[in-house]
């Protein structure tokens, strides 16, 4: 509760910073507990109402906890026509969840994200806060494994 | 600080850097920090410390360099030396040939066609055709340094402008005929002269914005130029504030461009200890700050609306434009809002002259903005190209000098198909059209359009369908769901792609999604909904075969679209096994040194034995 109380008055309580303070509560939990929203209702008067409509129309908010390694896959323009599809498909295959979903031991959740902006090493995937750049399918194993061996 | 001081920062930081026998300039944007530029940087400093030479030879951190394919990068300065692909090991041999005045052979550049090795960066095709405005300090400064930046000329123009009066200064920006860059292609200085009337008539204090909300996707121009070059954009936008007397602006900018948004609070930061932003500027009676917005990822708020209404704390809806941003726009306030690009080009435009800028790109725009497009625009050339990376060029240079010359053609000895411009919302252009001079007017006429300038090459391994599809269904995800027309329209639009590709498609599909699209158009409520349908529409136009080959013969030509494509072994197969050994789902079946097998049944088209062939023994049909 004190993080978040300090999230809340770094941005001085203004309600046109509850974006930004929410951004603040989504690196803090990884996810926006519903707590952290009473909270800034509470400070900022902003209704609780359209913090849920901010909350569910932007992307980097999740009402759900996501898993340690956030895994995102770029699904620009330059990266779809080199196979960021396949490169989704093969995480999904791989990790055996669907896109947007967390695996149940909490170690990783799968994301496709719209550009990320580093179109000349398309297909790009982030993994954490590690770039990977001309990915392919077939490594796909070896990456995940990788984070795996990491968390022991 | 006033001007005097501002000039004796320049001349000393020149002095100093002048004193250095060479300087290693490591590109430090995102692409090539991800490929380990950082851990060189710190390695290089080390070696030179060993050697003692810190006094001869400075390394100094860079934005992005624009070539991110060939990264990590290194220019030696001041010869221009390119090294590509630069590995910590090379470090020792790299300061060695530096010292003997020679080059490492290996990392140098090859032209794609003589294999000859190319020492100098300005020879090197990718670079020679360029002409940079908007990007005239990447790869030379320190973007974490405002010294750097003023040894070049940072604020130099807004010092020049000070005294001017408000309507010249706009008078100087509507002469050089610039128009926006974010992809309305408006003219800016029209723009900025509605606001400052706006504003003196209402007696209200106007505000200037940057749009930093890069969202389309295949785009990185905007965050290349602030991860390069943040002051320009801040020289640029006070310049804007002191024409229509804003003494706020605010930066909005993409959460998911972290390096660009820590450099621009940086710059934001060095340039108030500097007295260059805050109050009385330079000594005069100019005061101006900066505040910056985290985006948090949606698409529409590149949308001038829906960015204000995402900058007040609400969800990014756009309104209904009766009455312009730059009468009642942020808070109710006069509002300009340009995008970074077109707030880099503006000290430039000050400090050279409107007639220079004029003088480059195509068409006349001495009498109106509209007769043509002047200057550079930056474009990020990607996809299927060799030479993939960021390029600033002359307005009116052909796509075919672009895609040849600058980009040096299709890779693996593809043949070209299409070249994506304008977003999601703009078109792919064919190759019969490929001798387009590439300005604001000519695309919107071959049905695509400027937009913030991301181009995306295709082979012929591209789908076109599947192409419409992506767009599409991005569309669909992003439409903010406020207007019927752009929700229901995408969506109706996705579910008849989607049968299309999965090989359902019926007679006469193609005419109802000219129909979506038309009611689309006129109907929607914003700018991302009216356009939406353009990418369906622009490969109906040059790519109607490959719809008429889904639809009627439940054929992918180009081997893309799942349902209607198999793989298999074909002769050049010789049983090397790889292919069995990473087949995910194990359906490839061989002895060793005999030719393989695919189970179609089995095989779930991942790919993976197509990727990992090295005899191009797998079929995609």
């Amino acid at each position: 509760m004190q993080n978040i109380d300090k999230i809340i008055d770094k941005w001085n309580a203004d309600s046109d910073y509850v974006i930004e303070m929410m951004q603040d509560i989504q690196d803090e939990f990884k996810h926006i507990p519903r707590k952290a929203l009473e909270q800034v209702t509470k400070k900022t008067k902003v209704p609780l109402a359209r913090l849920y409509h901010i909350a569910t129309f932007y992307k980097s908010f999740s009402l759900k906890p996501r898993g340690k390694f956030e895994i995102q896959v770029c699904t620009g323009t330059a990266c779809h026509v080199k196979g960021a599809a396949l490169i989704l498909d093969a995480f999904e295959r791989e990790l055996n969840i669907q896109t947007g979903e967390t695996t149940k031991d909490k170690l990783f959740s799968l994301e496709g994200v719209r550009c990320l902006g580093c179109c000349s090493l398309a297909p790009v995937i982030t993994i954490g806060e590690d770039l990977y750049g001309e990915v392919k399918t077939a490594d796909i194993p070896k990456l995940i494994a990788k984070y795996k061996g990491g968390e022991k | 600080m006033n001007i005097e001081q501002l000039k004796k920062i320049q001349t000393e930081t020149l002095s100093k850097l002048d004193k250095y026998k060479a300087a290693l300039m490591i590109c430090a944007g995102t692409g090539c920090v991800s490929a380990g530029s950082f851990t060189l940087k710190d390695l290089l400093e080390k070696e030179i410390k060993k050697r003692n030479m810190e006094n001869d030879i400075l390394v100094v951190p860079t934005g992005c360099n624009g070539f991110c394919a060939q990264g990590p990068i290194m220019v030696i300065q001041p010869e221009g030396i390119f090294y590509q692909k630069v590995k910590p090991e090379d470090i020792p041999e790299i300061i060695d040939n530096l010292l003997e005045g020679k080059y490492v052979e290996r990392l140098l550049y090859k032209d794609l066609k003589t294999k000859q090795a190319i020492p100098k960066m300005d020879d090197i095709r990718f670079f020679g055709k360029q002409q940079l405005i908007a990007l005239r300090n990447k790869g030379i400064i320190n973007p974490e340094n405002i010294e750097d930046a003023i040894a070049r000329g940072a604020y130099q123009a807004l010092a020049k402008v000070l005294k001017t009066n408000k309507e010249d200064i706009i008078k100087e920006i509507i002469k050089s005929g610039i128009r926006g860059r974010g992809g309305g292609g408006f003219p800016t200085g029209v723009k900025w002269e509605s606001a400052l009337k706006a504003a003196e008539k209402k007696n209200e204090e106007p505000y200037v914005i940057c749009n930093a909300d890069e969202g389309d996707p295949g785009a990185f121009m905007d965050r290349s130029i602030v991860e390069a070059d943040p002051h320009t954009v801040i020289e640029g936008m006070a310049i804007g504030a002191l024409a229509v007397g804003a003494k706020e602006g605010f930066v909005y900018i993409r959460n998911e461009y972290p390096l660009a948004l820590k450099r621009l609070e940086i710059a934001i930061k060095q340039a108030h200890e500097k007295g260059l932003l805050g109050k009385n500027i330079l000594d005069s009676d100019f005061c101006f700050d900066i505040h910056i917005h985290r985006g948090a990822g949606a698409f529409v708020c590149g949308e001038s609306s829906a960015l204000m209404a995402s900058m007040s704390g609400r969800a990014g809806e756009p309104r209904a434009k009766y009455v312009h941003n730059v009468e009642v726009g942020y808070r109710g306030k006069p509002t300009v809002l340009n995008n970074v690009e077109t707030w880099a080009n503006i000290p430039v435009i000050i400090d050279k002259g409107a007639k220079w800028f004029a003088s480059i790109g195509s068409g006349d725009v001495s009498e109106n903005p509209w007769n043509g497009s002047s200057g550079t625009k930056v474009f990020s050339l990607v996809g299927n190209i060799v030479n993939s990376g960021l390029v600033e060029v002359p307005m009116g240079i052909t796509l075919r000098e672009i895609i040849y010359d600058i980009g040096g053609g299709i890779p693996n000895g593809r043949k070209f198909k299409a070249i994506q411009t304008g977003g999601p919302s703009g078109g792919c252009i064919p190759a019969d059209q490929l001798d387009l001079p590439v300005d604001f007017d000519s695309l919107t006429e071959a049905g695509s359009m400027m937009g913030s300038g991301g181009m995306i090459v295709m082979d012929d391994k591209t789908c076109m369908v599947d192409v419409a599809k992506y767009f599409i269904s991005f569309l669909k995800d992003e439409s903010c769901g406020k207007c019927t027309p752009c929700r229901e329209g995408l969506i109706s639009l996705f579910e008849i792609l989607n049968r299309i590709t999965k090989g359902e498609g019926k007679e006469g599909d193609i005419e109802l999604m000219k129909e979506i699209a038309e009611t689309m158009e006129v109907a929607s409520l914003c700018a991302l909904g009216q356009t939406a349908a353009y990418p369906v529409l622009s490969t109906i136009r040059y790519f109607r075969d490959e719809y008429e080959a889904h639809i009627k013969d439940k054929k992918c030509p180009a081997g893309v679209c799942k349902p209607l494509i198999t793989y298999s072994v074909n002769d050049n197969c010789t049983g090397c096994t790889i292919c069995a050994r990473n087949c995910p789902v194990d359906a490839i079946s061989g002895k060793v040194k005999e030719k393989h097998f695919i189970n179609t049944d089995k095989c779930i088209k991942c790919n993976v034995c197509y990727e990992v062939c090295k005899f191009k023994a797998i079929t995609v049909e």
